[in-house]
């Protein structure tokens, strides 16, 4: 499984197709965890929703970071927009778990926070706070604007959350299982959501996710992580139309086939 | 019928406390005549009385500053050494046995050597309160710091902030609520040290006004001025309450 994928990610690696992010041969090691993964290759292209599969613990997330440009890794690199990427880029943005808001702004401070930031690209004050209130009501918040992150609801502020990434106008999203925190009912209001202003925002999404389901439903393009240390082990396209709820025949077959790929895989 | 009486009870408790009182200092003015002097009655008497004076305002006025006084100097040394305190594990750890022990001495036992080595007046009086004020908040802003939420800073960090964005938009307000919370927890210690500190030394305030009426026989006046502690006390932690929440805006 993993041999194919390796001469793919070497083919991509020299590759022509224009991609929002490109990583070759990156590895990473932890001073007394050792190394957490190692000889991963990976693009995103533009407007693309990959996801990241992989058990809790399999150096995901840590490869997001490094991905994100928050980490450097320990050989490899990454190339955003195609130039090397040494810190994190001004068109990237981040979606966490929890959502993190900052509880002493109010709702579209905390969406704006860090807009007029010295290393961000300079912007007039009109055209931030468009910004701002394009993307609270993408989220469905408008009217909630000088709401404290208190007095959200757990969804309503990972909706907050989300608006805060999209009013960087992100060529790339980099979200970081950000609804395994919310309940069934509004995780899947999330999942909507998400595919829906990443359409309209043009950006691409590299979600990190434990979650079978919510990669099935959400990405382009799977890649299931897993072993000690970490490495992708296998790639799917994902080609069922959305909604993908009205195909359950196609779903269950990619569902059994990744479920597959994990037992053999013994990852 | 419940959502009606519920904000009757703590007006309730308080007229049950005075109805104790009243009982209490009846009983014990059979045994001791001079008990009548500290039943309610009276007190309200003297309250009203030192309330329409300007003594009593002056008393409280000096007290207040003294509180505020200490309160500064307790907050000019316990932030730094809070954050230093949450951000270094090696400082954490030479000075946390040294914080905790200095922590448990009570103020007051500081008291005689402070007025030998400060001299009579107000200076051993702003010594002793913040010396008590100052443990709250090292420990409430060191604990502020160890909470920061890690992706409050992996945020400021994507944003490529510079530590001056950091440090004031983020770790500053970050740690607010704690030292908020350690405030409230200093102002309730400052309070309760105030009274036996300027009761050595000061020649006014509201521990000198105890002494005062004590030496003069007055119990109703003392009484009086034990109600104006209490209540000078619930404000202030009232105010320190309402500062925290409207921080958080829970």
């Amino acid at each position: 499984m993993n041999r194919p994928l390796a001469e793919a990610a070497v083919i991509r690696c020299a590759g022509q197709t224009p991609a929002v992010l490109e990583a070759c041969g990156l590895s990473y090691a932890h001073a007394g965890i050792g190394t957490i993964f190692e000889g991963v290759s990976l693009a995103v292209r533009r407007r693309e929703i990959v996801a990241l599969l992989g058990s809790s613990g399999c150096g995901k997330s840590t490869l997001l970071r490094v991905l994100a440009g928050l980490e450097q890794p320990a050989t490899g690199s990454v190339s955003f927009l195609g130039e090397p990427l040494a810190s994190p880029h001004p068109r990237s943005a981040l979606v966490f778990q929890q959502p993190s808001l900052l509880p002493w702004l109010k709702l579209a401070d905390n969406v704006g926070f860090g807009l007029d930031f010295a290393h961000q690209p300079r912007a007039g004050k009109e055209a931030l706070q468009g910004r701002v209130a394009a993307a609270i009501e993408a989220v469905g918040l408008k009217g909630r604007e000088a709401a404290y992150p208190a007095q959200l609801s757990g969804g309503m502020a990972q909706r907050a959350a989300l608006a805060r990434a999209l009013a960087r106008e992100p060529e790339l999203l980099f979200a970081d299982e950000p609804f395994s925190a919310l309940d069934a009912i509004t995780r899947a209001e999330m999942q909507d959501l998400l595919v829906d202003v990443v359409h309209r925002w043009h950006s691409a999404v590299l979600l990190v996710t434990h979650d079978i389901d919510e990669a099935i439903l959400v990405a382009d393009r799977i890649l299931l992580m897993g072993g000690r240390p970490g490495h992708l082990a296998q790639e799917w396209t994902v080609d069922i139309p959305r909604p993908r709820e009205d195909h359950p025949e196609a779903v269950t077959a990619l569902r059994l086939s990744i479920l597959g790929a994990l037992r053999h895989a013994s990852l | 019928m419940a959502g009606i009486l519920l904000p009757l009870l703590p007006l309730a408790g308080l007229l049950a406390a005075a109805l104790l009182w009243a009982a209490g200092a009846g009983w014990l003015g059979a045994v001791t005549p001079v008990a009548a002097s500290f039943s309610p009655g009276p007190t309200v008497d003297a309250l009203l009385q030192l309330l329409q004076g300007r003594d009593l305002w002056e008393h409280v006025a000096l007290s207040l500053q003294r509180v505020a006084v200490g309160l500064v100097i307790a907050l000019l040394l316990g932030i730094p050494l809070g954050v230093l305190t949450g951000l270094s594990p090696l400082f954490s750890r030479t000075t946390t046995p040294l914080f905790q022990f200095a922590r448990m001495i009570s103020p007051l036992s500081w008291m005689p050597i402070a007025v030998m080595v400060l001299g009579v007046g107000d200076a051993p009086v702003y010594f002793l309160l913040a010396f008590a004020a100052v443990w709250p908040i090292l420990l409430n802003t060191a604990a502020g710091v160890a909470q920061l939420d890690p992706n409050w800073l992996l945020l400021a960090r994507s944003l490529s902030a510079t530590r001056r964005e950091t440090l004031l938009r983020v770790i500053l307000p970050g740690i607010t609520a704690h030292i908020l919370t350690g405030v409230r927890l200093a102002i309730g210690i400052i309070w309760i040290v105030l009274v036996p500190a300027e009761m050595l030394g000061v020649s006014a305030g509201l521990g000198y006004f105890i002494l005062d009426a004590r030496d003069r026989l007055a119990y109703s006046d003392l009484m009086a001025a034990i109600l104006v502690i209490g209540f000078l006390g619930y404000l202030l932690d009232h105010a320190a309450r309402s500062l925290h929440r409207r921080w958080l805006h829970a």
